[in-house]
């Protein structure tokens, strides 16, 4: 059976490109770029040219660092740990903002500091699913240290206003980090234009491999790095430096670049086919405006439909997509986003998502849009509400 | 956690193939109407459970003779994931041709055994087994239709787990007779929070009435209470000198002792004799700085006799020798 991959918030195919880029580190140019000798020193060039590469990608200043790391969730990590050691601890700053709508490892490593005493502040989105930036204004009192809130959001697409949460940081002088995981390859991420201190992102959600990524610092900013150790990164970050992993990101990051076009076009428009079709069955929802969203992602609610079973017809039948609140998951809390719409209850198990990619066909979203129609009829036929 | 438990995220591969089976092709879903039941000659039960908000509705359809209360057809509409599909799928064909009274014995466990492939192979993972609960209360909920019954009067006492129907008298007894002393014991001892991990604390899957970890910590203090006949206050005068004495010495050491000691005095028990009406006199002895000032020796006395009384016995009296 064909398949097709409709999951690509979760992670992407890496791009052949980005593996021919990598190649020739493993079993050629596999020195530990830190050694003096020969091996170590023709490592080196593809590094520097892999920073450019993503230097150039988030329009970072040459004084501005880009820490190479394992992924997104370390970058996180790193960011909230490090405010704890930095201020939070010790200082009269006792306060973290951030938002419901976070990643787990922003959500968890922000509980974890309210065990040491920190103080946090989730954000609910409003009705829009959105997080203004009013909202973080308000919530910032003098105690703050940092506000973190991410770019675009993975579950519905949503692109926050993070230039003007930016500027409200700035004036209130308080940090501001940002995840932008699901931002890089879909929309423009540039720290000159947005002012954040700290961006994170991981190579997988850009075709690249998985278990690198990278975390920005703006320059002047002080940060203690969560892997203490070597002077690799400037010390910022010990550990030998992943050098095929890292030369990938680097090129990755080129080709998103390249391809932030055709994602706004042709990957925007097959999108919207997929959703102008979801749209036609009765009792659909589509979470967020489409102008607010990447232009990769559907989040949907099918009344009648639960999340998880549509998924598995959709599995049966080769194609491959995610569920907001997977009915295994420990807790049956609705997604805060479909509560945070208004979304009535009946809903809260019903979200799906279907996220696309440059390499997604149109011949893919046409089967996907017939499976889909077939898949909830067979659905409603069998539900209590339908 | 260990070498099978860190990669994770398994779920539909643990999935038996009777399940998938069903969920992608179930056999008796579909509604039973007034007509049908009149065509078969029996009486049309249909009960609801479940909230669409909490993941899983399922409706079950019955057509009962009323002559036998024998089931003739069963079918359902489920609002779920597919194992909720496939249990409710599987728990409508175990009723057909049963009696009433028998289908309302069939459990949730019951409908996942059917659900096997091997004998010894679950047939969906720990975190699904919830699912087929549903299935198990649709029925409750049927037969208390059918025999115009509160289904209050149908429920099992105090179900501690619902996925491995385990009661609050099994864990209680699971707790005593072995000892134990952590949640995960008691999972390994019954089964209880196996499975979806809603019953173990507050916070899961959905609420409960008890949760595992306010069950241990009961019942764990009940031994301690027990172990420690010190404490045990109604029986204090039925004790042996010894056993009194030990008890006294005990409190003395715990609470009493300690706030003496700060103030530089000490207290020393000389003797136990009976008392008036059941009570025990205990004839305590001041040392150090308590000797000699009357005024605090009064107010001495009070505090000791009356931490006694709370911590031993009430029927105790202090006696200043
Ligand atoms: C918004 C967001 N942040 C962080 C992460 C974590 O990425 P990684 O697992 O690569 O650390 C993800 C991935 O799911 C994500 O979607
Ligand atoms: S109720 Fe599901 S494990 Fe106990």
């Amino acid at each position: 059976m064909e398949r097709i991959y409709l999951d690509n918030n979760a992670t992407t195919i890496v791009d052949p490109a980005v593996r021919d880029a990598m190649e020739p580190f493993f079993c050629h140019m596999y020195g530990n770029p830190n050694s003096l000798h020969s091996f170590g020193i023709e490592v080196r060039p593809y590094l520097h040219q892999a920073m450019e590469q993503l230097y150039t990608g988030i329009n970072a200043a040459d004084d501005d660092d880009i820490v190479i790391n394992s992924c997104a969730t370390e970058g996180n990590n790193t960011v909230i740990l490090g405010f704890y050691f930095n201020l939070l601890k010790d200082t009269r700053k006792k306060h973290i903002i951030t938002t419901q709508l976070e990643h787990p490892c922003i959500r968890e490593s922000c509980r974890y500091l309210e065990t040491h005493g920190v103080k946090v502040t989730y954000l609910a989105p409003d009705r829009d699913g959105m997080i203004t930036a009013e909202a973080v204004r308000g919530a910032i009192t003098d105690q703050t240290a940092l506000v973190s809130v991410m770019w675009a959001n993975n579950e519905t697409g949503l692109i926050l206003p993070i230039k003007e949460i930016a500027e409200v940081c700035r004036e209130r002088g308080v940090y501001l980090h940002t995840d932008a995981v699901q931002a890089i390859g879909k929309i423009k991420v540039d720290v000159q234009e947005v002012p954040v201190d700290f961006l994170t992102f991981s190579a997988h959600k850009f075709h690249g491999p998985k278990g690198v990524g990278g975390l920005y610092i703006r320059n002047g900013v002080s940060l203690p790095p969560l892997l203490h150790g070597g002077e690799q990164m400037g010390g910022r970050r010990a550990g030998t430096v992943d050098v095929p992993g890292m030369v990938a990101m680097g090129k990755a990051m080129e080709l998103a670049n390249q391809h932030l076009a055709f994602e706004q076009t042709e990957v925007r428009r097959l999108r919207d086919k997929l959703e102008d079709a979801l749209l036609k069955i009765d009792d659909v929802l589509v979470v967020g405006r489409r102008e607010l969203r990447t232009p990769n992602t559907v989040y949907v609610s099918i009344r009648g439909v639960e999340g998880e079973a549509l998924i598995w017809d959709l599995n049966q039948n080769g194609i491959a997509a995610s569920t907001g609140s997977a009915c295994a998951s420990e807790s049956l809390e609705a997604s805060p986003i479909l509560t945070a719409i208004g979304a009535d209850k009946e809903l809260a198990h019903t979200g799906v998502r279907l996220s696309l990619s440059r390499f997604t066909t149109e011949q893919e979203i046409d089967f996907t849009i017939y499976t889909i129609s077939k898949a909830v009829m067979r659905l409603r036929q069998l539900s209590t509400s339908y | 956690m260990g070498k099978s438990d860190l990669i994770g995220g398994e779920l539909w591969e643990q999935y038996s193939n009777k399940v998938a089976d069903r969920m992608n092709n179930p056999r008796h879903f579909g509604v039973l109407t007034e007509d049908d039941a009149k065509q078969l000659g029996g009486r049309l039960v249909i009960a609801d459970e479940g909230a669409e908000s909490c993941g899983d509705t399922v409706r079950l359809f019955w057509i009962v003779d009323p002559e036998t209360d024998i089931i003739k057809k069963a079918t359902f509409k489920s609002f779920g994931c597919g194992t909720a599909i496939a249990a409710t799928d599987m728990m409508a064909e175990m009723c057909i041709g049963k009696t009433v009274d028998e289908a309302a014995k069939i459990t949730n466990l019951d409908v996942e055994h059917a659900l096997r492939d091997e004998e010894d192979q679950a047939a969906v993972p720990p975190q699904k087994m919830h699912c087929s609960v549903m299935a198990y209360e649709v029925i409750k909920r049927a037969t208390s239709i059918y025999r115009g019954v509160d289904i209050a009067t149908l429920a099992e006492a105090d179900i501690v787990c619902e996925c491995a129907r385990v009661t609050l008298q099994t864990v209680e007894d699971a707790i005593r007779i072995n000892d134990l002393k952590t949640v995960e014991e008691i999972t390994d001892y019954t089964k209880a929070g196996a499975f979806c991990k809603s019953c173990i604390q507050p916070g899961g899957h959905e609420k409960r009435e008890h949760y595992l970890v306010d069950i241990l910590a009961r019942v764990r203090a009940e031994i301690e209470r027990e172990r420690n006949p010190d404490q045990v206050q109604s029986d204090f005068t039925k004790l042996s000198v010894v056993k009194q004495i030990k008890a006294i010495e005990a409190a003395l050491d715990e609470h009493i002792r300690p706030a003496l000691a700060r103030d530089g005095g000490g207290i020393e028990l000389e003797d136990i004799t009976p008392g008036e009406d059941g009570t025990v006199l205990v004839h305590l002895a001041y040392q150090g700085s308590c000797k000699g000032c009357a005024g605090s020796l009064a107010g001495t006395l009070t505090f000791v006799e009356r931490t006694l009384r709370q911590e031993v016995s009430d029927k105790i009296r202090g006696v200043v020798v």
